[in-house]
């Protein structure tokens, strides 16, 4: 399988914001490629440049083998786009919104009503289709979205955060269609997300944070990175138990308010050991595996969640998001 | 080819949210009559009296062309409010990374909303009975034209507007700006003959205002010897036709600065 998306240093700046800094980034065809990130980290505007909404400042990208930015239309023809905020006709009913959809993008009127139809039943929305979208619950509306994003048949859908406010149930179906899309249209998707879960489900990650990739590999890959297992003790006197674990193991544990933790390279062999002759009283203990927080936190200093923690991120975001309302980018 | 197809796609759109919209084609009608009943009895009593009374002036026959060419604005602005909508809805992103130029889509967007501002002229006919006025299917055929080419005008207007707002409250408050002096400040309800010099100039200068008058030349015959009834251009009395090419000319320039305006900015 060749290569369907290639970006060599691409480069956006909004003023002197660097939005996007320096990224490279090769996507496989029919492969989950996802976009780890904190807001305003430039994920957006790295899937705007490779949708044809913006221009990058320097750089290359092309996507089906065209250029993003000499060969709109084409580009435009080999993707589908679910958007981070809805961007349906909610005046229209469902199967209106996907019969524009068709026409505009040239579905063959052989095929269309037997497309749309299809993809209607992929995502589970056959039932409602001629109700008005403004009824359409949250997760009625972003598989609607979805429905749309694949029903011309493109090689790459992009999903710029895909679960956004929905909840936790609706998130884990909307997978599950998703990824029945994937097997049966053998798609690329390309996938933007904050929630570490939802990225775990992308066959490789690219980590990014203030506009640059600082990893990129498989889930699991990026897990190793962190090293091991993640075992907790809670326990009434935490000074004496990090020393015990100091002199025992050599281990530097260190606390903060659930308990006491350190890493070893295998927890379960790990635990046996370290109950059987422990001297200071404890109250429980857990042992976790890494998970992409873990290697988020290792890579970036800070975790992903407080998003707009520090100034610096906060302006980040906010300078971004005007950037991106007032269109800025098309102009130059 | 392609961009064919973008046109009548972002037109038929345009046609079907107006269809599904029961609201807007009724409250369409409320407006003009009111205009209708207030000013046809209140006003036209006094109106006949000012322009010399006799049986040779019909007020109502007057306002009439005038009420339509109203609806037509009207109808025709507010389409510009469609593209605010959009931005504000996100539709504009799915239709920004359509396989289509920004150019088709603000000319369908234009052939959308005049089309629908046209409908509305039309449906304006239904009063007909009401005012009195014999009007032949001639008539009707001839001002068809002359209503499409005026909402063109001014939903290219709308909608170079719209693309250069980002809140639906600056648009509203901008489109009443415009909406009234545009209507007032022609010869939609009145005469313009008796008006003071510097106001008749701003008539003059109001492209509406022939727009207007090519209606009225169409839908009415003026009383002989009556002043002031049609517009004139450096004291020359404007025909339909030159009426309809100075509207002509404004849309032209106005979906000229859409396109680019609409261009540019997305």
């Amino acid at each position: 399988m060749g290569k369907i998306i290639e970006v060599e240093h691409l480069v956006k700046k909004f003023g002197d914001l660097v939005a996007v800094d320096d990224v490279s980034f090769e996507v496989e065809e029919g492969e989950i490629f996802g976009f780890l990130g904190p807001n305003g980290a430039g994920k957006t505007t790295t899937i705007n440049i490779l949708c044809t909404l913006m221009k990058p400042t320097s750089g290359r990208a092309t996507l089906n083998g065209f250029n993003v930015v000499r060969q709109q239309n084409q580009i435009r023809h080999s993707i589908g786009v679910v958007f981070q905020d809805p961007s349906l006709d909610i005046v229209l009913t469902g199967v209106q919104n996907l019969y524009i959809h068709a026409y505009a993008y040239g579905v063959p009127a052989s095929v269309r009503k037997q497309r749309i139809e299809e993809v209607l039943r992929l995502v589970g929305l056959w039932d409602v289709r001629n109700k008005t979208v403004r009824d359409y619950s949250g997760g009625m509306r972003r598989r609607l979205e979805i429905a749309r994003g694949f029903l011309h048949f493109p090689k790459v859908l992009f999903l710029d955060e895909p679960s956004l406010g929905l909840d936790p149930q609706t998130r884990y179906a909307i997978w599950d269609y998703l990824l029945n899309v994937r097997k049966r249209e053998g798609i690329t998707l390309f996938l933007t997300t904050h929630y570490m879960d939802e990225a775990t489900v992308a066959h490789r990650i690219a980590i990014i944070d203030y506009g640059k990739i600082v990893a990129l590999d498989t889930p699991e890959a990026l897990k190793r990175m962190v090293g091991g297992d993640i075992i907790t003790l809670k326990t009434g006197n935490i000074d004496v138990a990090i020393a015990e674990i100091h002199d025992r193991f050599g281990i530097d544990a260190q606390w903060d308010r659930e308990g006491v933790f350190f890493e070893v390279p295998n927890g379960e062999e790990f635990m046996p050991l370290l109950v059987s002759n422990f001297k200071t009283e404890v109250h429980s203990i857990s042992l976790r595996r890494p998970t992409l927080d873990d290697v988020f936190l290792k890579l970036t200093g800070h975790e992903i969640r407080d998003e707009a923690g520090g100034d610096t991120a906060m302006r980040r975001q906010w300078a971004m998001r005007t950037a991106r309302s007032r269109g800025g980018g098309m102009s130059h | 080819m392609r961009e064919l197809r973008g046109l009548y796609i972002i037109w038929y759109r345009d046609l079907l949210r107006f269809w599904r919209n029961t609201g807007r084609l009724l409250s369409s009608f409320i407006m003009p009559l009111l205009f209708l009943v207030i000013f046809g009895s209140g006003i036209a009593s006094s109106m006949t009296g000012l322009m010399g009374g006799g049986g040779n002036f019909n007020y109502i026959e007057f306002m009439f062309p005038g009420i339509i060419g109203m609806v037509v604005l009207m109808a025709a602005i507010m389409s510009g409010v469609s593209i605010v909508w959009d931005r504000e809805f996100g539709f504009l992103k799915e239709v920004m990374v359509a396989p289509m130029s920004r150019t088709t889509v603000a000319i369908g967007r234009t052939l959308g909303g005049a089309t629908i501002a046209t409908i509305q002229g039309v449906l304006m006919l239904v009063f007909i009975p009401f005012v009195h006025i014999s009007v032949s299917i001639g008539q009707v055929l001839l001002i068809l034209p002359l209503m499409f080419i005026m909402a063109f005008a001014l939903t290219a207007m709308g909608i170079l507007i719209a693309s250069r707002i980002k809140s639906m409250e600056t648009f509203q408050v901008i489109m009443q700006l415009l909406l009234f002096p545009m209507i007032f400040i022609s010869p939609a309800m009145f005469p313009t003959e008796f008006l003071p010099s510097w106001l008749n100039g701003a008539v003059k200068i109001n492209p509406v205002s022939y727009a207007i008058d090519s209606l009225r030349q169409a839908l009415t015959t003026p009383p002989p010897g009556m002043p002031g009834f049609g517009m004139s251009l450096f004291g020359h009395p404007m025909s339909i036709a030159e009426d309809i090419a100075i509207v002509a000319l404004f849309a032209l320039i106005m979906v000229s600065l859409a396109v680019w305006s609409f261009g540019r900015q997305e």
